[in-house]
């Protein structure tokens, strides 16, 4: 399903926090969001979730998601936030359970089903040692791909993650990455991350959407965007920027020489 | 299955607790007898028990209203506060701190005071622990914008310092009413089958509504935004919630006064034995609420026999001390 971002506005707390802000990430591919911190990005996410009233206009399949009944919307759109909320003495399994939540009515309980899907895709993400395990006796990085366990447990055609990496290690990283990746390709998933990791979202994102004071200063393929000049500008950093693997642009932070 | 059992277990502790309530009081009764004759009154079986007419009487009409009032009322302040728990995500939440049980308290002595006893005393229960309730969120949620945990506790004993302070002054007005205030306001579940029957449908109602919200409770823990992420229309499950929550406290407070702790010492040692999912927690703390309650009045009623002491003295002498721990508790989470 295609999600179309069109001249969305936000305001929090009395404060323009994303203006003008147009983006679309077809059907089947992986829209990254980059910018510096405070940029907005959450604020886009949270935007296109539903969560935050906008002005502009946001679809998802051609249909405006403010105009989607909560139950409706969260079979379409699954979020994973930057910074959850998790009950302690919840444990992993139910927390990936809630997942199944959109699909159960108001007065009913799992399905057999719901429990067996959620099993598979714990084991997919190598925590089916942790299921009995609650919340708060997890590591960082283990409690992020709870979270994502729980998006992916909803099994909707659109993806919405929230940094879904910056706790991992390495390993764990790409292990994540290549899941949603393979999802998207298999099942024809849409993606849309924010990545702090320009050469990650570089290797990746199909398109790459660059933030800064909540506007959208530049779209299009990671070679376009990743360019020397825009991330000098936006993240004031100084890096060169290479040839990676399949052509796609390498990140390197530089150390200011002399 | 762990989960099975816990509620097997719940289920035999409480109906030992009843049974002792049952069996001990100014006059013992032996448990054979006790059982006998609750199964003499069952359809299609005759046993003789062998109690003397007597000691059937003070069976079917003191002991066993008392008892099943006690199980109820105990049951039901467990079950709301657990509610309460899940509506503001908040383990200190109960409908005594809340200022629930404050709100229907003055609302009853107003029926009272103003019209005697009658049908009028549910509801207007009900709608002193809603208003209570809904006082003491609005206040902790405007002094500090959002709120933390202890905060809300904190509007909450303001609004029943309050709400008592009115109670207290109308009561002075009608001197003639203040032994029957008096002894409704420290709590008493000896009300007689009347208000067992009073209590009932609301108990049935509040209970049921409740329990059929633990799952949903569970979805709202992740909080608002992501419940919502997830289809649930969290507005909409915490008014369902906290108007059987209210009215659970409003059938509990109107049948047995106040009893103060039960709502958060019940659900919290629930939480400590079996988990923290809703969906174990209210339907074990119904039945446990009952059974620490049935066990209060026992206490209550012997500990200084002839004499009764009133029942929220002995809620509060086990509750304080547990309520201290928790708050230590729930800071180490905070911080
Ligand atoms: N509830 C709020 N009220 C007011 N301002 C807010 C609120 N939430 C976020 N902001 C502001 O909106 C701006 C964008 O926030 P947002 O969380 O979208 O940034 P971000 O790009 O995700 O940053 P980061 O990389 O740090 O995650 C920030 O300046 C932030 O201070
Ligand atoms: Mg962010």
């Amino acid at each position: 399903m295609t999600v179309e971002i069109t001249d969305v506005g936000v305001d929090l707390g009395g404060r323009p926090v994303l203006r003008g802000v147009t983006a679309t990430a077809r059907e089947g591919r992986w829209l990254a969001v980059i910018g510096p911190n405070g940029a907005g990005k959450s604020t886009l996410l949270k935007a296109v979730m539903g969560l935050l009233p906008h002005t502009g206009l946001i679809t998802v399949g051609g249909r405006p998601v403010r105009d989607l009944a909560p139950r409706d919307r969260a079979r379409v759109l699954a979020y994973a936030p930057q910074s959850p909320l998790l009950p302690p003495d919840m444990t992993v399994h139910e927390y990936a359970l809630l997942g199944r939540t959109p699909y159960i009515p108001y007065w009913g309980r799992e399905s057999a089903r719901d429990t067996e899907t959620a099993r598979a895709v714990l084991d997919r993400l190598d925590l089916t040692g942790l299921a009995a395990r609650p919340l708060e006796r997890l590591s960082g990085g283990e409690r992020q791909r709870v979270v994502l366990a729980r998006a992916l447990t909803q099994q909707a055609p659109v993806l919405l993650l929230d940094e879904p990496t910056t706790a991992l290690d390495l390993g764990h990283q790409q292990q994540v990455l290549e899941l949603v990746d393979r999802l998207r390709r298999d099942d024809g998933l849409t993606v849309v991350s924010t990545l702090h990791d320009l050469t990650l979202a570089a290797q990746y994102a199909d398109d790459l959407l660059l933030m800064s004071g909540g506007t959208a200063v530049a779209a299009g393929g990671p070679g376009e965007v990743l360019t020397e000049d825009l991330v000098t500008r936006h993240f004031g950093a100084r890096v060169s920027i290479g040839a990676g693997p399949a052509g796609r642009p390498v990140v390197h932070l530089r150390r200011p020489t002399g | 299955m762990r989960k099975g059992v816990v509620f097997a277990g719940a289920a035999v502790v409480l109906a030992a607790c009843m049974a002792a309530g049952l069996m001990v009081g100014a006059a013992g009764l032996p448990l054979k007898g006790v059982l006998l004759a609750l199964a003499d009154r069952l359809p299609f079986v005759s046993a003789h028990s062998g109690l003397t007419p007597l000691e059937t009487g003070v069976l079917f009409e003191l002991r066993l209203p008392r008892v099943l009032l006690g199980a109820m009322v105990g049951g039901l302040l467990a079950v709301a506060g657990a509610g309460y728990q899940g509506v503001f995500r908040n383990p200190l939440a109960d409908p005594y701190l809340l200022g629930a049980a404050a709100g229907a308290g003055l609302t009853v002595t107003l029926v009272i005071v103003a019209v005697g006893d009658g049908a009028a005393v549910p509801l207007a229960a009900f709608c002193g622990a809603a208003g209570g309730v809904l006082l003491a969120y609005g206040l902790g949620h405007t002094a500090t914008r959002g709120g933390g945990t202890a905060t809300l506790v904190l509007a909450g004993v303001a609004v029943t310092s309050f709400l008592t302070a009115i109670q207290t002054f109308l009561q002075q007005l009608k001197v003639e009413e203040l032994q029957r205030v008096y002894a409704w306001i420290l709590g008493d579940v000896g009300g007689g089958w009347e208000q067992v029957a009073m209590c009932a449908p609301y108990a049935v109602v509040a209970a049921a509504i409740l329990l059929l919200h633990g799952r949903l409770l569970d979805v709202l823990s992740v909080g608002d935004d992501e419940a919502s992420a997830l289809g649930v229309r969290a507005g909409r499950v915490r008014l369902v919630v906290l108007v059987a929550a209210s009215l659970a406290t409003a059938a509990a407070v109107s049948a047995g006064g106040l009893i103060g702790f039960v709502g958060v010492v019940v659900p919290h040692a629930v939480r400590r034995l079996a988990g923290g999912s809703y969906r174990v927690v209210l339907p074990l703390s119904l039945l446990a609420g009952g059974a620490f309650l049935v066990t209060a009045d026992l206490i209550a009623r012997t500990v200084l026999a002839p004499a009764e002491l009133p029942i929220g003295v002995v809620t509060a002498f086990v509750g304080a001390p547990f309520f201290v721990t928790i708050l230590r508790a729930t800071r180490k989470v905070e911080t």
